[in-house]
This record gives structure tokens, C-alpha cells and sequence, in this order.
């Protein structure tokens, strides 16, 4: 089975083709392409219209790339949320478009999951994983329990990504500030104390900004400060990712999103693994960051264990949480 | 030198089984994490361990179950106390008939509202924190604890448990309501503000 899936939640739109070979999840193209705002912050509307001047041309390069025509194609997959309105409709146009056209079925599915699902389904011997999910918009700790994909940890107010973002914009780095943070961080020398948030299995990062900004204007040491951010939020992170594996009794940690780029958090992730002789797995960068592939892998799963959406049923829902998903396609 | 067991690997700690003195113990040995640096884990092995057995001692003296300590290693983060033979609320409360989970929910409302009553914040409060022995709820693990008599501080604790009994044992998810009933039957203050806190709390999530 072939499917084409449609990704648009963000600053990102991704057209990929997979198909289903033994299970497991062959990619035949993953392409994109990143909205960055001149200034400030991602602008929903500026972003949506990025997309849509994009998005067809996209559509014909998956294609090229796959080396597949679009009668070969069996289903059409699309982000129905969460994210922001005006690029998930985006997508979703797109998708309903090429549904009826091709007369090809269609099929809605939830971003975060997907970004559990690709490590699933593309890397060997990672079956039951508890996801660490980091990036702009989201933080999650993700395992499957009891039927559903639930979220066992999660940001108390804003995402890790934008987390390091908003501290770059504050020292005219620029967007995404994550790799420039990474960077400046190697440099470091002195640990700057900053708040360390956990409740819980839950966390939270807007003190920490706040005490990173006022370093900044104390003119401290912007290595140090870098340095500092990554390894307290990361610690942080880590921790709550170990602390979801022993409450749910799982061996095996899997990342995902576009921090998990990062070599720090990869390194620190992998040695908490190895100490609690857990598994560690990461997909390759093109199917951490949001992508394509991870949104028609999903469509087959989903598609495959029965689940039919018609094109009138096919809204978006930007407030579209992980555990809302019927795992119908796992035991 | 007593022979040592390990019982139990959680995130952050070994429990191993010991002998002090004459008495079943537990030593809780708190674990250096080489994925930090040491000046974090320095700072939360210090830390915690000193909150965790300060709180603890408030706790029982409030009237809370909890394991009686016996000794304190702040330097290398290691807690010695009562060994509890009892079972985990995790491991019980699926099994239990809906009267008996209903009574024990509302049992630990009840002793959540005698921590709140006195400012104490447990930090962690999920169903694998709480021990069934005698008739009583135990509660263990305050490592992620503090003092704080702020509204917001009770209701992220409670929003800690609700989200474990969501998570953990979703079929009972109406458990949480009678937590809140035993706990708005022992709080001394108003125990709806407390619990509107929750609501608030849960809206500012992601996709709420």
C-alpha cells in the first residue's frame, strides 16, 4: 500500500510517500519546506500562506522523488491537529483535493502520535517505547497504556523549543534558535544556577526563561548562559523521561521533534538509557522534525486497522490531544 | 555489615532492603545521574533528600501515615526507614470492588487534605507513592515536595494524582472524584477553591 501524507501543523510543510513492507515502514520521499518569520514569532496567517504558495509543487516532487505516479497511490493522509488553524486547513484542503481527484480515500491522524509511530515502524526492535516528544510547540512524555497513547508528562506552560527560541529572540539569535543555542553552549564553562522544575512527571520552563533573560541583561557570559539552559532543561527532561519508564514499567526510550537534533539532549537521553539498561532509539533528523512520512505512516496504520473518514467528516482540530487517539492498530 | 537487597529501582533512587538496629528498614539511596552535571546533582541529591525527611517527620506528626525514619545522609543521599510490607495503591485499586475503591479514594482525599491543611506540598503524588498497610494509606516519595501554603501549589499537587489515575487506571477514572470528596471533608479552608485551582490548571495544558 501506498499512501501520500500531508503535514502542515506549523512552520512546516511536508509532502511524504511510504509504503508498507513486512510491517515495517519504507520511505520513498520525504520533502519540505520551513516558513521562517523575518522577525518575532510564527504568524498563522503568514505561515498558511507560505504553505499554500508551496504546497503543489511539493505534492509533484514527492512524487518525482518516489518514482511513482498518482494512480499508484492508495490513500491520502493529513494532519488533523493539533497546531494552528489557518496551516492545518491548509493541509487538510490540499488532502481533500487530492482525495477527490484521485478518487483515493482519506484519512486524518494526530501529529504527535505520528512522531511516535515513525520510530516505530522505521526502527528495528522498537515496539513498545516511551516517547520523549520535544519541540517549538510541544513536550510531552508519551507511552501507550491501556489502549491509548497517554501523555504521562508534559509541559506545564510552554513547549522546550520555544522555550530556547524565546531566549534567542531576546539575544537577536535567529530562527530556530535550538542549533545556535547548541553552539554557543559548547563554549561554556560556569554553571549559572536556574530554577529546575518538575511536578511530577510534569514540567515547566517560563521560570527558567525569565532567570536566562536576567542573566543576559546582567551581561553574563552568553556561553554560560547557553550552556546553563541546555543542561538544566535537558537534565530536567531526562529525568521526567526516566521517571515515566519506571512508572510504566518500559524498557525502551524513543525520541522525537525537532530538539531531539540536538547532540546534548541525544547524549544525555542515551546514558540515562544505558545506566537503567533501557534501549535507546532516535528516527533519522528528516523523520524527527515534522515531516510528511510520519503523517502517511500513520495514515496506513490507521487506515489498515479499519478506521475510514469521509471527506465531509474531514475537519481539522487545532486542540487535538495525543490521548484522545483510539490506538485501534496495536494490541 | 547487613546484607543488602535491592527491592526496588525507581528514577531517581535504589530501595534496598536492611537491618537497623533489630528493625526491618528500607534505605533509600538517592543515584548520582552521570547525565547531569555535577553541580545539578549535587544540588538536587543535597536537596531532596533533606526535604524529603523533613517533610516526612511533619507528615506523621500531622496525623499523615508515613514510614517511620531512622536515619539521614544528606551528604550521600540516603534515607533510612520503616519497611513497609504493604501493597501499592497502583497495584490494588484496579482490582478492588467499586465500594472498597470508592472508601480508600476517599481515604486518600482525606490525607491529602491533612498535608494541605499544614502547607505541605508532596510533589509526587501518584498511585505508586502510596502503600496500603493496616487499614492506613501510606505516603512515600515526598523528594519532589516542599512547604507552600498557596492555592496554586495544592492544586498542581492534586493535578499530579489526577493525571496518574487518567493515565494509570482510566477505567476508574471517576476515582479522582471521590479523592476530591474526602479531601473537601477534611480541608479546613474552602476546599472548592482548591479545586476550581484544578480546573484553571488543567485549561492552561496544551490543547485544552
Amino acid at each position: 500500500m501506498l499512501c501520500l501524507g500531508i503535514e502542515a501543523t506549523a512552520h512546516t510543510v511536508g509532502i511524504g510517500i511510504v509504503e508498507q513492507n513486512n510491517g515495517k515502514c519504507n520511505v520513498l520521499s520525504n520533502v519540505l519546506k520551513i516558513y521562517r518569520p523575518e522577525q518575532g514569532g510564527i504568524h498563522p496567517r503568514e505561515a498558511a500562506n507560505h504553505h499554500t504558495i508551496y504546497i503543489a509543487d511539493l505534492i509533484k516532487e514527492s512524487i518525482n522523488v518516489a518514482n511513482v505516479s498518482f494512480s499508484e497511490i492508495d490513500l491520502i493522509s493529513f494532519s488533523k491537529g493539533p497546531g494552528l488553524g489557518p496551516c492545518l486547513r491548509t493541509g487538510a484542503t490540499a488532502a481533500r483535493a487530492l482525495s477527490l481527484t484521485l478518487d483515493k480515500p482519506l484519512i486524518g491522524v494526530n501529529h504527535c502520535v505520528a512522531h511516535l509511530e515513525i520510530g516505530r515502524g522505521t526502527l528495528n526492535d522498537c515496539n513498545d517505547p516511551v516517547l520523549l516528544y520535544t519541540s517549538g510547540a510541544n513536550t510531552q512524555v508519551i507511552a501507550f497504556a491501556e489502549g491509548r497513547y497517554r501523555v504521562f508528562g508534559e509541559t506545564l506552560d510552554i513547549g522546550i523549543g520555544n522555550c530556547l527560541d524565546k531566549f534567542g529572540r531576546t539575544v537577536g539569535l535567529d530562527f530556530p534558535c535550538g542549533p545556535a543555542i547548541e553552539k554557543l553552549a559548547v563554549n561554556g564553562k560556569k554553571y549559572l544556577d536556574l530554577p529546575y522544575t518538575i511536578k511530577g512527571m510534569d514540567i515547566a520552563f517560563s521560570g527558567l526563561l525569565t532567570a536566562a533573560e536576567q542573566y543576559y541583561r546582567a551581561n553574563k557570559s552568553l556561553e554560560d548562559i547557553c550552556y546553563s539552559i541546555q543542561e538544566t532543561t535537558f537534565a530536567a527532561l531526562t529525568e521526567v523521561t526516566e521517571r515515566a519508564m519506571a512508572h510504566t514499567e518500559k524498557d525502551e526510550v524513543l525520541l522525537g521533534g525537532g530538539v531531539a537534533a540536538n547532540k546534548k539532549l541525544r547524549e544525555m537521553v542515551q546514558i540515562m538509557a544505558k545506566e537503567r539498561g533501557a534501549s535507546f532509539f532516535v528516527p533519522s533528523k528528516d523523520l524527527c522534525i515534522d515531516n510528511g512520512a510520519m503523517i502517511a505512516w500513520l495514515g496506513v496504520l490507521m487506515y489498515n486497522s479499519g478506521i475510514r473518514l469521509k471527506v465531509e467528516n474531514s475537519f481539522i482540530d487545532q486542540r487535538f490531544r495525543t490521548d484522545m487517539v483510539d490506538v485501534t492498530w496495536r494490541d | 555489615m547487613t546484607k543488602e537487597k535491592i527491592i526496588y529501582q525507581g528514577a531517581e533512587a535504589k530501595i534496598c532492603k536492611s537491618k537497623y538496629m533489630d528493625f526491618d528498614v528500607v534505605k533509600k539511596r538517592r543515584i548520582k545521574k552521570s547525565y547531569r552535571i555535577r553541580e545539578i546533582d549535587n544540588r538536587l541529591i543535597f536537596y531532596r533528600t533533606k526535604e524529603e525527611s523533613k517533610l516526612m517527620t511533619e507528615a506523621r506528626k500531622f496525623g499523615v501515615s508515613v514510614p517511620i525514619i531512622f536515619d539521614v545522609d544528606t551528604k550521600n543521599g540516603i534515607i533510612t526507614m520503616e519497611f513497609l510490607v504493604g501493597k501499592r495503591i497502583k497495584d490494588i485499586l484496579n482490582d478492588l470492588s467499586e465500594k472498597e475503591r470508592i472508601r480508600i479514594c476517599k481515604m486518600i482525599g482525606e490525607s491529602i487534605a491533612k498535608l494541605h491543611n499544614n502547607n505541605i506540598i508532596h510533589g509526587d503524588i501518584t498511585t505508586s507513592n502510596m502503600i496500603y498497610q493496616d487499614d492506613r494509606i501510606h505516603f512515600i516519595d515526598f523528594g519532589l515536595g516542599e512547604k507552600n501554603g498557596e492555592i496554586e501549589a495544592k492544586g498542581v499537587d492534586l493535578h499530579v494524582l489526577m493525571e496518574a489515575i487518567e493515565s494509570t487506571h482510566s477505567r476508574y477514572s471517576n476515582c479522582f472524584d471521590y479523592v476530591l470528596e474526602g479531601y473537601k471533608n477534611k480541608l479546613k479552608n474552602d476546599g472548592n477553591l482548591v479545586i476550581k485551582k484544578i480546573a484553571e490548571i488543567v485549561k492552561r495544558g496544551r490543547y485544552r
